[in-house]
């Protein structure tokens, strides 16, 4: 198992992501400079994590979404590898076209950081069948623009294909119908706005968010 | 040539920024002030001889970058 986590100048969250694969999964981690232009061969699972990227200049995740590592991230997902955006990360996806809608200024203006409860709403993706049979999982947020936004046609379609994957249990930021977390309609893509790598031992108040990485990578 | 490009989240995307500037305003007793939006503008200096085609440059690269299609909308100005 092989996984590589994006580093792109502003990324805060890159070695949290580190440890949370090595000590959720035994997989072997890659730290991949946005510059580059290569993956490692035969990686199974792809994650950009959070911060903040090019300081959210224009928007958040726009300028790392044109990083030259994201035509091979945009390749990979093409050939079916699992792919994961973290809070920025999500932001990213989103930029570059990869995941539907996108993350707007939080609702009541504030920065929120603190550990929600999800609903897991399909437990029936790569990403999330480790989850089978349980109900809410929690996980910790830590944004200031996590307000998911998408069109009501494109919402309607999101839920219609079991594209919402995550739910907040009580809206912390305004998001359209309560969306933590939707998968690309291939269903290799996910964005999700809370942190399975700051829930990845019972230490850290939460376990849940390792059997995301578990799950990932499982399926490979 | 000198272009202008004012962007603005869509009518309908909730505007928060917006908001509570407007009810700043109002505390400020600018009672009849409504509907604010807060928005950017990026300015830049572009060599093209030809106004329709820097228009047209401009717009792709609001469509490619300068705006999110899915949550803002922008004016391009050329002059």
């Amino acid at each position: 198992m092989k996984a590589a986590v994006v580093v792109f100048p502003g990324s805060n969250c890159d070695r949290d992501c580190r440890t949370a694969i090595e000590r959720s999964t035994g997989a072997e981690v890659a730290m991949v400079w946005h510059k580059e232009t290569t993956l490692p061969e035969g990686v199974d699972l792809i994650v950009l994590p959070g911060g903040f990227s090019y300081g959210d200049y224009l928007r958040c995740g726009a300028m790392a979404a044109l990083s030259p590592v994201m035509a091979e991230v945009k390749a990979a997902a093409g050939r079916g590898v699992a792919i994961v955006g973290i809070c920025n990360g999500f932001q990213i996806l989103c930029e570059a076209g990869l995941l539907p809608g996108a993350l707007i200024r939080n609702e009541g203006l504030k920065y929120v950081c603190k550990p929600v409860a999800l609903e897991v709403t399909n437990a029936q993706t790569r990403f999330t069948a480790g989850y089978a049979g349980r109900r809410q999982v929690t996980m910790t947020v830590g944004n200031g623009e996590g307000n998911y936004y998408a069109d009501e046609a494109t919402l309607e379609r999101l839920e219609g294909e079991g594209q919402v994957v995550f739910r907040y249990v009580q809206n912390p930021n305004g998001s359209a119908r309560r969306i933590a977390g939707v998968v690309n309609d291939r269903g290799n893509v996910l964005g999700l706005m809370p942190h399975p790598d700051r829930a990845f031992e019972p230490e850290l108040g939460s376990a849940d968010g390792a059997i995301l990485f578990q799950s990932a990578l499982a399926s490979a | 040539m000198r272009a202008k490009v004012h962007v603005f989240l869509k009518e309908g995307v909730l505007d928060v920024q917006g908001k509570a500037v407007e009810q700043a305003l109002h505390g400020l007793g600018w009672a009849d002030v409504g509907h604010v939006r807060v928005g950017k503008t990026i300015e830049f200096e572009l060599a093209a001889g030809d106004k329709a085609k820097a228009e047209a440059q401009v717009q792709a690269m609001c469509e490619k970058l300068l705006a999110n299609t899915v949550i803002e909308s922008y004016r391009v100005e050329v002059g």
